[in-house]
């Protein structure tokens, strides 16, 4: 049947056809939902790891056990990982192994733009790249052959627009293939130098075979590389292309040009190439961020149009692939006004926000890290001055002391979420512990994974599918790592903050405060009636703006309370120093 | 057919998601090549968030670009006049009339533009605003803005009412689907 699916959905669909059976994530825009969709399938056992790295190796360790097994990531959790996979090339799989890696051009929701098909370079894995959800079901599994028969991890990248595009697919049934016995092979599984040393060798011929598949752009029914050939060939440019780029192009140019569009991007073929290149005009190599395809067309001797007439920054759309092709580009409706800006915020009873405006008033140095509260770097709270990647808030703070001394650690704290610090927060504070700093770490525990749309991790008690599971205590942690001064404190309780804020950052010895609330949009926190605001007693000295809140803003001059937003947190009531918000639960009014 | 496109946009958090996935079931059951196109993550932090459907014999491109779109619907006033360039020079704008002041304007340093509906009706843009939040708390939840929406934008379509409802209750979850079918039908008839 013809199903409108979107592209992570459509992997999800591939794993389950292809009889995937171990899965393990972490989960990161915009690769979440392709885990999120197999843990669907009651067929598959589908977990949350700690991060990527783990994820990997627990998707390597099922391969050798016999089945085939799967982890999805942000291009950034590729970093993470990336140290499995390198060696993995090397030993090989089991059974198959298939690994998706989803990039961010354009950076809707990442700190970087980096272009994840180096990683298959330099890993000397196999990348293929899916251009809308029909090619991302079919890669998926085709991906487990390749992966069986070649001996090798196999990569699907995907990027934002076609992770995130729902496109037609058509489903099949799954077939699930006899589990391949595991046998002892030490030189295989066992990279001492000595045995690493053989197996490099056995890597570099793979690649050459994998080439010399490119070449014949078939496999398993599916086309890997595709060649379209307008009428008149030889007197129309030629695009050579991949993913969404390749979309792009087919909408400006139509049947007006030869298409040579790549889906196994790495390793790439040679000989189609040229026969490409010498059958058309001119080549023109259209590709989001760097220019590998483009580099590897001026290897081979092919002269050819790329970054010289298409950025490596940002991501294209059919317009700007229009325009620098000297193509008409639609005139749209034009309206002379100045739309303010919106930018995402902390949504209304956020309970990072107490912490951060605690953070602001005493004038702290906020080293920061990867999650919704990343957005505590925005006005009016700007309490964050660093984000560089998961983890760095503890590990950073940490450096930053050593290297200021008693001077920073009276008023620089790092802040990490609860799943953040799962993934990689754990060792900074460890080395905190170990290296002795006088650094103050805040946890803040909203009891979920926030920003990539609420996924459980190993502080919540629940597994992927909901259901009960070990539960790590933050606390019992954090002391048994050898920290004295442990201290929850809730963040809807201003006053309270201010004093842990001040104590632990006063105090002789390093500390970590856990600011813990459940995020206001999960399901089961119940929410109070919203707050309004008594015009008599609203003074309009807008005290309550200073926390940033969505739900209210001014009017005439008096704060209104936006009744679809508030839910009733009463952080703005401890601003207010006329009591003019009303509906308090359990405050009289 | 030559593809076609509309625009849902709002404020993260409103749900465009349900909008964009109705029309998608809607236009396969008609019998088009679709592309649906969301953003997830950062920008559903109540920020200004788009979402792309395209439909007609073969689409390629999964995104909208300026000066393409046949129809803009607009959870969200200011959210209209922020895409308004990418609607056709015959486009039509269907949009909700309820103001959400965003963060500049909340802290005072810009201001929520007066007269919207008037300055887009004066760029020779069809513009239909009506207030959706009423008809959806008359429906019975603030949340049915979305339908609300859906329905007076079956009034430009041509698909069958029939084709309407069963996207409806492919896509509805049982337990709304009166509210929200009510929600349809005042938008349709406001």
């Amino acid at each position: 049947m013809k199903q409108l699916m979107q592209g992570n959905v459509a992997v999800a669909r591939g794993l389950y056809e292809a009889g995937c059976e171990v899965v393990s994530s972490y989960p990161g825009t915009p690769s979440t939902e392709v885990t999120e969709e197999a843990a669907k399938y009651d067929e598959m056992y589908c977990e949350w790891a700690p991060n990527e790295k783990v994820a990997m190796e627990v998707a390597f360790g099922a391969s050798l056990a016999g089945r085939r097994s799967f982890c999805g990531m942000k291009h950034v959790g590729l970093n993470v990982a990336a140290d499995p996979l390198y060696t993995a090339s090397y030993t090989g799989v089991n059974a198959g192994m298939v690994v998706v890696v989803a990039d961010d051009a354009g950076m809707h929701s990442s700190q970087n733009e980096q272009d994840s098909r180096h990683h298959a370079i330099a890993s000397k894995v196999p990348m293929l790249e899916p251009s809308d959800s029909a090619e991302a079901l079919a890669f998926t599994k085709i991906a487990y052959d390749l992966s069986e028969e070649y001996d090798t991890p196999v990569i699907i990248k995907m990027c934002t627009r076609v992770a995130h595009s729902q496109s037609v697919v058509e489903t099949a049934e799954r077939f699930v293939p006899e589990p391949v016995p595991y046998e002892k092979k030490i030189a295989k599984y066992v990279m001492t130098p000595a045995n690493a040393i053989r197996k490099h060798p056995v890597v570099e011929e793979r690649t050459l075979k994998l080439k010399a598949l490119g070449e014949g752009r078939v496999y398993g029914g599916v086309e890997l590389n595709r060649v379209m050939y307008c009428e008149n060939a030889a007197e129309h440019v030629g695009v050579i292309a991949d993913s969404t780029s390749f979309q792009y192009a087919r909408e400006v140019l139509g049947d007006s040009a030869s298409y040579l569009k790549i889906g196994l991007v790495n390793p790439l073929p040679e000989q189609l190439f040229r026969d490409f290149a010498e059958n058309v005009k001119e080549v023109i190599v259209i590709e989001e961020l760097d220019p590998i395809l483009e580099e590897h067309c001026r290897k081979l001797g092919i002269p050819v149009k790329g970054k010289e007439l298409f950025p490596i920054c940002g991501e294209f759309s059919q317009n700007l692939v229009a325009a620098k092709l000297g193509c008409e580009v639609p005139e749209g409706v034009t309206l002379d006004e100045t739309i303010p800006v919106r930018p995402p915020v902390m949504c209304a009873g956020c309970p990072h926000r107490g912490m951060f405006f605690t953070l602001n008033k005493n004038k702290c140095t906020v080293l920061g890290d990867i999650g919704c509260y990343t957005l505590g770097s925005a006005a009016p709270l700007s309490a964050m001055e660093m984000t560089l990647c998961m983890g760095a808030s503890v590990s950073a703070l940490h450096g930053f002391n050593k290297a200021s001394g008693p001077e920073s650690e009276s008023h620089t704290v790092g802040v990490i979420g609860d799943s953040t610090f799962m993934h990689s927060g754990m060792t900074g504070l460890a080395n905190i512990a170990y290296n002795q700093s006088n650094s103050t770490v805040i946890i803040l525990d909203n009891s979920i994974t926030g920003m990539t749309g609420h996924q459980q991790n190993p502080t919540t008690g629940y597994n992927i599918k909901g259901d009960p599971a070990g539960k790590i205590d933050l606390e019992a942690l954090c002391r048994a790592m050898g920290f004295n001064r442990v201290r929850v404190v809730d963040p809807y309780d201003l006053a309270a903050c201010d004093a842990a804020v001040k104590e632990e950052l006063a105090a002789p010895e390093p500390s970590v405060i856990i600011s813990r609330r459940p995020c206001a949009l999960l399901k089961y926190v119940k929410h109070n009636p919203p707050l309004s605001v008594n015009t008599e007693k609203c003074v309009g000295c807008k005290s309550c703006m200073r926390i940033g809140c969505p739900a209210i803003s001014m009017r005439d001059g008096k704060s209104v309370v936006d009744q679809t937003q508030c839910v009733g947190c009463g952080v703005c009531t401890q601003m207010c120093k006329f009591d003019a918000f009303e509906g308090m639960v359990g405050k009289e009014a | 057919m030559k593809t076609k496109n509309i625009m849902i946009v709002g404020v993260g958090g409103q749900g465009s998601l349900l909008a964009s996935k109705l029309l998608g079931q809607l236009l396969l059951s008609q019998g088009y090549d679709v592309k649906v196109s969301e953003v997830h993550g950062m920008s559903q932090r109540g920020g200004s968030v788009v979402t792309y459907v395209r439909y007609g014999d073969e689409v390629n491109s999964p995104v909208i670009d300026k000066g393409e779109a046949d129809y803009i619907i607009s959870f969200e006033l200011m959210e209209a006049a922020r895409w308004i360039s990418f609607l056709k020079k015959d486009g039509q704008i269907v949009t909700n009339t309820q103001q959400i002041d965003p963060m500049p304007v909340i802290m005072g340093a810009a201001e929520y533009p007066d007269g919207l509906v008037e300055k887009m009706k004066a760029t020779g843009a069809k513009v239909d605003a009506i207030d959706c939040l009423s008809l959806a708390n008359e429906a019975g939840s603030s949340k049915a803005v979305n339908l609300v929406l859906m329905g007076r934008l079956s009034h430009y379509f041509d698909a069958p009412e029939e084709a309407w409802q069963a996207a409806i209750d492919a896509t509805v979850p049982a337990k709304f689907l009166e509210l929200n079918k009510k929600a349809f039908a005042l938008g349709k008839n406001a």
